[in-house]
């Protein structure tokens, strides 16, 4: 296996240079707190990637969120709802004694303690070490335990042959799927499309950071305001959090 | 092992051959952009899929985003495009990876799920969350 003639060092130095200049602008523009990681360096098990959603903000109209996510990962559905795929979903809830409603979207929670993982048969449905909770679809077989286990129901089945999918968000028929957190984007430094999109198109109704640094604008907030983790009783902590629900 | 590597090795001399003066026997294998593959060409030819299997569980698992044996990188060197300019997928008849999979009876499942166009999938406009994708390309990079 030895004795390649590839030049690793001029590659790597394309690859610096290439970095340095395209990823800066993309970092301010998006002001968050993470500095892009080296391409070789693993995801980082000091970091826990997390969203805040301040429903407040968020309004029954406003579906900036649902379109950027099916837009970024070539979600596209077959006019059936009951089995198209959804990574997310914009939920209306009801006090039923007062009327007050709220809009808010949910998607996949990103658990600390994820009931996927744990009845997933063969290892694909895992959580990696920086907290996004994946499926590994060359592993999975389709089984669909994860989509019964989850009680956020994240997770969707693809039930037919799809073409033309994004390069970087690979999907297909017999694998289960669910927000990545848009895992390519957070590796290069950057923020979910979602959350991108709710601050351009929409409410600015979201944020996503680093929970396990006390220094981020989300943990900052969250040591600040109430916020709500939803079913927060079933124990399963839940990397997504509500503000004002 | 070493039976099959030679075995490899002794089908893809022919094949080459064949795929740079074009005669008929062995695949004909699309060029690839550029001067040189990632790793030597001999060393493809035998363990692409080596290095793309480790490749999968480093970038799906771990995280890490190494450029050099990435599936999108194949693609963007490795598909052709058609008459009118348009890209063609990387495993249709005859293009790149099926070219020799028909030969040498392999099927692989990758592209059923993978984008098998170069491309950014229509996220023009966005800052590219692979900067190394135009580096990679030695054309843009010299
Ligand atoms: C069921 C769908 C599916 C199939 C089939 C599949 N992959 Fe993947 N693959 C994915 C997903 C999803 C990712 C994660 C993409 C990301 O995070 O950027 C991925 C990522 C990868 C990566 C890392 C990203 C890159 O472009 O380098 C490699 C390498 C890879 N797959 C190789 C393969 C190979 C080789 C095959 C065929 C033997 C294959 N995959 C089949 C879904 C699939
Ligand atoms: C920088 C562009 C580039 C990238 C990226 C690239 N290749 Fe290549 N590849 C080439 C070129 C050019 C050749 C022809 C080299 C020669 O003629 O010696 C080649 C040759 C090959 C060959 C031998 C083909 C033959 O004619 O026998 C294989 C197999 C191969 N590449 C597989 C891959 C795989 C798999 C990947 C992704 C991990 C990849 N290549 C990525 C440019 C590239
Ligand atoms: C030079 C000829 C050649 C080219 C070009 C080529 N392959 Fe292969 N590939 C082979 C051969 C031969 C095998 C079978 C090796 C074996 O059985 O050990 C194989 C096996 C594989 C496997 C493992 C299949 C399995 O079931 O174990 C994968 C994955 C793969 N190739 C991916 C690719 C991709 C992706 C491309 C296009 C980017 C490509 N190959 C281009 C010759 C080639």
């Amino acid at each position: 296996m030895s004795g390649f003639d590839f030049d690793r060092r001029r590659f790597l130095s394309a690859a610096t240079a290439a970095a340095g200049v395209v990823l800066a602008p993309g970092v301010t523009l998006y002001g968050i707190g993470a500095a892009a990681r080296e391409l070789d360096e693993p995801a980082s098990a000091d970091i826990r990637w997390g969203l805040l959603i301040d429903v407040n903000q968020c309004t029954e109209d406003c579906d900036a969120c649902v379109t950027a996510c099916n837009e970024e990962n070539g979600v596209t559905g077959h006019g059936r709802p009951a089995t198209d795929a959804q990574w997310i979903r914009k939920v209306r809830v009801r006090d039923p004694k007062t009327g007050a409603e709220k809009h808010l979207p949910v998607m996949c929670q990103h658990c600390a303690e994820p009931p996927c993982v744990d009845v997933c048969p063969t290892g694909a449905s895992f959580k990696r070490a920086d907290g996004i909770v994946l499926v590994d679809k060359h592993i999975c077989i389709g089984c669909r335990y994860c989509m019964l286990a989850c009680p956020y129901k994240a997770r969707s089945f693809i039930h037919e042959n799809l073409s033309d999918q994004k390069p970087y968000a690979p999907r297909g028929k017999g694998t289960v799927e669910s927000c990545t957190m848009c895992v390519h984007r957070v590796d290069a430094g950057g923020t979910p499309a979602c959350v991108e999109a709710c601050g351009e198109d929409g409410n600015g109704a979201m944020l996503f950071g680093d929970l396990n640094d006390p220094g981020s604008e989300i943990s900052r907030r969250i040591a600040t305001y109430a916020t709500h983790q939803i079913r927060g009783d079933l124990g399963v902590d839940p990397g997504v959090r509500y503000q004002n629900l | 092992m070493r039976a099959l590597v030679l075995l490899l090795a002794v089908l893809a001399i022919p094949a080459a051959a064949a795929a740079q003066d074009g005669r008929g026997f062995g695949p004909v294998i699309p060029k690839g952009k550029g001067e040189q593959c990632v790793a030597e060409t001999d060393y493809m030819r035998r363990f692409h899929m080596t290095e793309l299997t480790h490749q999968r569980d480093e970038t799906m698992q771990r995280g890490v985003r190494t450029k050099r044996f990435s599936l999108n990188e194949c693609v963007t060197c490795h598909a052709t495009t058609d008459s009118a300019g348009r890209p063609v997928s990387i495993n249709a008849p005859g293009q790149f990876c099926a070219s020799c999979h028909e030969y040498a009876a392999v099927t692989i499942d990758c592209f059923q799920c993978h984008a098998a166009k170069p491309g950014d999938g229509g996220r023009a406009g966005l800052p590219s969350p692979f900067p190394m994708t135009a580096a990679a390309n030695p054309e843009t990079v010299q």
